[in-house]
């Protein structure tokens, strides 16, 4: 029910949105946003955007991850 | 470059260091947590004494029967209902929306209360029926300050989920030592809405993702807290999550609705943790509108365990009606309806990983 899904802005029009959702557009409502804009990823949930999203790439959070796990390395090392 | 192999494995090896010998468990409350924690097997590769339950993170398994009650009544006499897909197939006392539907009346599945409103354009009246928790309610708050066409209404089924994890603290039999919190409702109400956990019940929270890796990530932060003895709000889905949470759609939630105490289904009354269309806006709430008249309710048939499953007393496989009696075609109680219920989770993925491994 709480499931969103991030999808990529390509047109604004007042209070709504044309986000791409791997290809496929759709219309979502901008409500909750304020500084939204065109090439933002935003996340949606039942048709509206409830936050804009960093572009992350996936290898930037894996490395993010190694980087925390790392650190418990260090952390014991020095025990 | 790790793979997400590797770095689970590698998540898998630090909780496995960190977690008390004596065993630690997490309750979250998300069901979309479940189905990722099911999906990739995590249960199965976290230690077996550290215990992952799931709390009353289903918001169409906890929508009281009455209330689904209030929706056949309206649609019984002559109302279009519209709502998601999911509370078509819940039982109400004694029959379900889509029981209603398959007797002649309108009622139809949407995805957003924008589809809702579309339909206004071709029928007489229609009533939204809106569940969901505050990922959701601020959809409908705003719908309503854009203005609605007169012959719509919402008959509102939200609850809040801060209450009913503070109502589970309080629920003898409830076992656990620290929270695995729901990101997207976090992404409405900021981590500060979990500080009363840390602060008063010495509670540790963790605010996580739905990705594995982003799950794996949570527990460890949780395993290192209750290894530390601390309890602190921490953020394990920054991308998404901040402290404050998104002030626009708490400030629309703020206009709309008023906060009131709340049934929820095989759990009962929980204080603060519903709400309700304001009096200003009483000509879009379906119960001011309609004279709804229904019977008393049941909300939990017998032989079902859904009251001890959505408060994480019970695991579904602990049910004697589980995939037996009660299958997703056939459902004898809420958690096998919906996608986001436990049962019906747990039936979907089946097999080892459903435990946690010895």
């Amino acid at each position: 029910m709480c499931i969103a899904v991030p999808g990529k802005v390509v047109e604004i029009d007042g209070n709504e949105a044309t986000v791409e959702f791997e290809g496929v557009e759709r219309t979502v409502r901008i409500d909750f946003l304020d500084d939204v804009e065109v090439g933002d990823y935003v996340l949606n949930h039942v048709g509206q955007a409830i936050q804009v999203l960093p572009e992350e790439e996936a290898e930037e959070r894996l490395k993010l991850f190694r980087e925390y796990l790392d650190s418990y390395e260090e952390a014991a090392e020095q025990k | 470059m790790d793979s997400k192999k590797e770095l689970a494995k590698s998540f898998s090896n630090k909780i496995d260091d960190k977690c008390p010998k004596d065993g630690l468990k997490a309750l979250h409350v998300c069901g979309t947590h479940e189905q990722s924690i099911l999906k990739h097997g995590l249960r199965s590769i976290i230690p077996g004494r550290l215990e992952l339950k799931m709390g009353p993170g289903c918001p169409v398994c906890v929508t009281p029967a009455k209330e689904i009650d209030e929706a056949i009544w309206l649609a019984e006499n002559d109302v279009t209902i519209a709502t998601f897909g999911d509370m078509l197939r819940v039982p109400g006392t004694d029959k379900s929306l889509f029981d209603a539907r398959s007797k002649g009346h309108d009622v139809r599945m949407v995805y957003s209360i924008e589809e809702a409103i579309k339909i206004s354009n071709e029928v007489d009246e229609v009533v939204f029926f809106g569940i969901g928790f505050e990922t959701t309610a601020p959809s409908n708050a705003a719908a309503v300050l854009n203005g609605l066409p007169n012959n719509f209404s919402i008959l509102t089924s939200h609850r809040l989920i801060p209450p009913a994890m503070e109502a589970l603290l309080n629920i003898e039999g409830v076992d656990f030592d620290g929270f695995i919190a729901p990101g997207h409702v976090s992404t409405i109400i900021g981590t500060k809405s979990y500080n009363v956990f840390s602060q008063k019940y010495g509670m540790p929270v963790v605010v996580s993702g739905f990705e594995a890796l982003d799950i794996l990530y949570a527990l460890l932060k949780l395993t290192e807290q209750v290894d530390a003895n601390t309890s602190k709000v921490e953020n394990a889905y920054e991308r998404a999550v901040n402290e404050e949470g998104n002030p626009k759609a708490l400030e629309m939630l703020d206009k709309v609705f008023k906060t009131i105490d709340a049934d929820w289904r095989g759990i009962g009354t929980i204080p603060g943790s519903g709400l309700e269309i304001k009096d200003e806006y009483s000509r879009y709430d379906a119960r001011v509108k309609y004279d709804i008249d229904i019977e008393d309710s049941r909300d939990i048939h017998p032989g079902c365990m859904c009251h001890l499953i959505l408060t994480a007393r019970g695991k579904p496989t602990d049910c004697s009606l589980f995939a037996k009696e009660c299958t997703p075609q056939d459902p004898r109680g809420p958690c096998m309806v919906s996608r986001e219920g436990e049962c019906n989770i747990w039936y979907k993925y089946g097999g080892k990983d459903r435990e946690s491994k010895d």
